[in-house]
């Protein structure tokens, strides 16, 4: 059987298979972070094991840090405890860190990529479910557990039995304000959260090819949302173009020879998977979330379905709404918001910027939002400023914040208060997620940007220019 | 992380018949500040255990006297989805349950109980929905998870159904092993192969 550009990348890095069990699988590129790695280097510690690779492991400071006055003492002692962890740790292991204020510090899957560590052919792992950014770059990234972390630092391995493939092909262009964050919710809503379980997901098709590098990162980092353990796109030129001169990509011969390998990274003509699906450009809108997890999304401009659209169950959707405070039939436009957060993993890059920027051009912020807006990393404030859009930010009302994952899952400072409704650009509506109590809208960065501008839910086109 | 060794566990059960049961309510994101493994058991559901002023809700089922002490949850469809942190499956086990049982698991909170000592054991749904009514008919209702025979039975009535394991992670379990016991033992192996990556 002819292979998928999944299989060609997992079995080149199969360690051995277990009779009955899972393949140990090579970690090519492995990132730390303060929340998930600390009891990782103690269980690392109490068996005596040392840090085998060190090389491979790069860590960074991101998901409980300020994003205000980074370069005052962090104020929270037990999240100053666990960035003097990671510290601590990367230090006496040889582990490069990216602490706070470091010019490469910023959101784990922002950096990678930034710095040139995400590569084609990769097999990538970190303890935070979004990992699976990377597979925008034809590596296979997925998000592990703390044991797995120790598994990696001590031995550079995890045992995962092999996933099962689903391709999603989407072909046609995609409608004016239509984002890659709605193709994402679009599939997602279409799967429910739990639709891709057990599968490894294949992007393919126009919408995909045509898609910028930052656009595939953010479909591949909801991968997750999907059940999937990971998503990943064939590379291409646009791939290598973004690689080529950045700090820790190969150079010269072995840019030459990885190009060579990168080059039969596609999925063979004849391949097959265990499943295959496919959806039309045409049909997505501009998307956003009514509920409590993220399949529960409608285009922007429809109203929340009368009854749970999937399978998931007649009392979690129940009981979604009543948190929501939403019912049954009620149109998600105009809907008064109090908050606005533009970052995170999956649209804290410098295209989400530009997309916000685009649309709060020339108005201002409506008085009843507070926004937040974190870039993902301090490369992203730096490009945010060589363009202009500093001033677009300041002169709409608006204020830039320092980057870090912040209201993503609210560890820090940065709660929506209970409550509160927020449209957000992350990842999960769950629950509380973005603090006790608070209720999130998932969307693009051009629906957050329309609403933070009417203070109510807004279909961004009919603010485009 | 070292565990206790698993074998046939029978106890009564916590009854949880939510879907979609996500990580951030199984251990709320503020509580993942430790440097060490230890708390996780006080604040495993914690927003579903407590009202905001600390105050139990007695109406929630891990609160309710006649379950305490089970070693058992069976869980909702979907259980555990969401965020890959292993405090989860931690918090699970440091409050004392050794065994969740749901008709559909998440993925990485699957491996990550398996990897701490959790028996996850995903059962049909028509026996997950026999298991809820047997609980809430009779919370003293015991459940008999017997590992060396992946078997999940109702003492009371005697219907039972097999579960799926792989061998590997089942004799993990019955002995209390981690995979990086395995990986340790086949290190010259790996580091032969490490040096055949390119990057
Ligand atoms: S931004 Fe959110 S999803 Fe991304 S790494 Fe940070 S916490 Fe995880």
């Amino acid at each position: 059987m002819a292979n998928t550009l999944f299989d060609k990348v997992w079995d080149a890095h199969v360690v051995r298979k277990v009779k009955e069990g899972p393949d140990v699988l090579f970690i090519d590129r492995h990132f730390i972070h303060e929340v998930t790695s600390p009891v990782a280097f103690l269980g690392l510690e109490s068996r005596g094991n040392d840090v085998v690779y060190p090389e491979k492991t790069f860590a960074t400071a991101d998901h409980n840090t300020p994003t205000i006055n980074q370069h005052l003492p962090v104020e929270d002692p037990l999240s100053a405890n666990q960035l003097d962890a990671l510290e601590r740790n990367a230090k006496k292991y040889g582990i490069s860190h990216w602490g706070l204020g470091d010019k490469n510090n910023g959101i784990v899957h922002v950096v990678g990529p930034e710095n040139g560590i995400t590569l084609p052919g990769a097999t990538i792992v970190c303890g935070d479910s979004h990992t699976s950014t990377h597979g925008a770059f034809g590596a296979i990234a997925f998000g592990i557990g703390t044991s797995e972390v120790e598994m990696v630092l001590s031995t550079q391995c995890i045992m995962q039995p092999k996933p099962k493939s689903l391709r999603i092909n989407i072909n046609g262009s995609l409608g004016v304000g239509v984002t890659p964050k709605d193709v994402a919710l679009y599939i997602i809503s279409k799967l429910t959260t739990s639709g891709a379980t057990g599968y490894f997901v294949e992007y393919a098709g126009d919408v995909f090819t045509n898609m910028s590098m930052e656009g595939r990162m953010t479909v591949c980092n909801l991968s997750i949302e999907m059940g999937a353990r990971g998503g990943m796109i064939a590379p291409d030129e646009k791939t290598y173009d973004y690689i080529k001169g950045r700090a820790l990509a190969p150079k010269g011969k072995d840019w030459e020879k990885a190009m060579e390998y990168w080059s039969t990274l596609f999925s063979e003509a004849d391949a097959e998977f265990d499943l295959e699906l496919s959806f039309d450009a045409a049909e997505i809108e501009p998307m956003i979330t009514y509920g409590t997890n993220p399949g529960m999304g409608i285009g922007v401009s429809k109203s929340i379905p009368n009854s749970d659209p999937s399978d998931s169950g007649a009392t979690s959707y129940k009981k979604s709404l009543a948190y929501m405070n939403f019912d049954e039939g009620e149109s998600m436009l105009g809907k008064e918001i109090d908050f606005v957060f533009l970052g995170s993993c999956t649209n804290g890059r410098i295209e989400d910027f530009r997309a916000f920027c685009n649309i709060i051009k020339g108005r201002k912020k409506a008085a009843n939002v507070t926004a937040w807006l974190v870039p993902g990393s301090h490369k992203v404030v730096d490009q945010i400023k060589e363009e202009g859009l500093d001033k677009i930010i300041d002169s709409a009302g608006f204020v830039l914040r320092e980057p870090g994952c912040s209201a993503c899952l609210a560890m820090n400072d940065d709660k929506i208060p209970s409550g509160k409704l927020s449209v957000s650009t992350s990842n999960r509506n769950f629950e509380g997620r973005q603090g006790p109590g608070s209720r999130t809208l998932l969307a693009s960065p051009l629906v957050a940007a329309a609403s933070a501008v009417s203070g109510v839910v807004t279909d961004p086109r009919t603010l485009l220019n | 992380m070292a565990y206790d060794k698993f074998n046939v566990l029978t106890s009564t059960a916590y009854p949880l018949p939510i879907e979609n049961v996500d990580t951030d309510q199984i251990i709320p994101a503020r509580f993942l500040k430790a440097t060490e493994r230890v708390g996780f058991g006080d604040n495993f559901f914690r927003d579903w255990r407590y009202n905001q002023d600390g105050t139990p809700k007695t109406e929630f089922p891990l609160n309710k006297e006649i379950y305490a002490g089970s070693k058992i949850l069976v869980g909702g469809k979907n259980f555990g989805s969401g965020s890959s942190r292993e405090h989860a499956a931690w918090s699970v086990y440091d409050f004392g349950l050794r065994c969740v049982i749901s008709s559909f698991f998440a993925d990485i909170f699957r491996n990550n109980c398996l990897n701490v000592g959790v028996l996850p054991v995903q059962v049909s749904s028509g026996f997950a929905d026999q298991l809820f009514d047997a609980i809430l008919a009779d919370p003293k209702t015991e459940i008999k998870v017997d590992l060396p025979n992946q078997t999940v039975t109702l003492v009371a009535t005697g219907a039972s159904e097999s579960f799926e394991i792989n061998t590997y992670k089942k004799d993990n379990m019955l002995n209390g092993f981690d995979d990086i016991d395995y990986l340790k033992n086949i290190e010259d192996e790996i580091s032969a192969f490490a040096k055949t990556r390119p990057f």
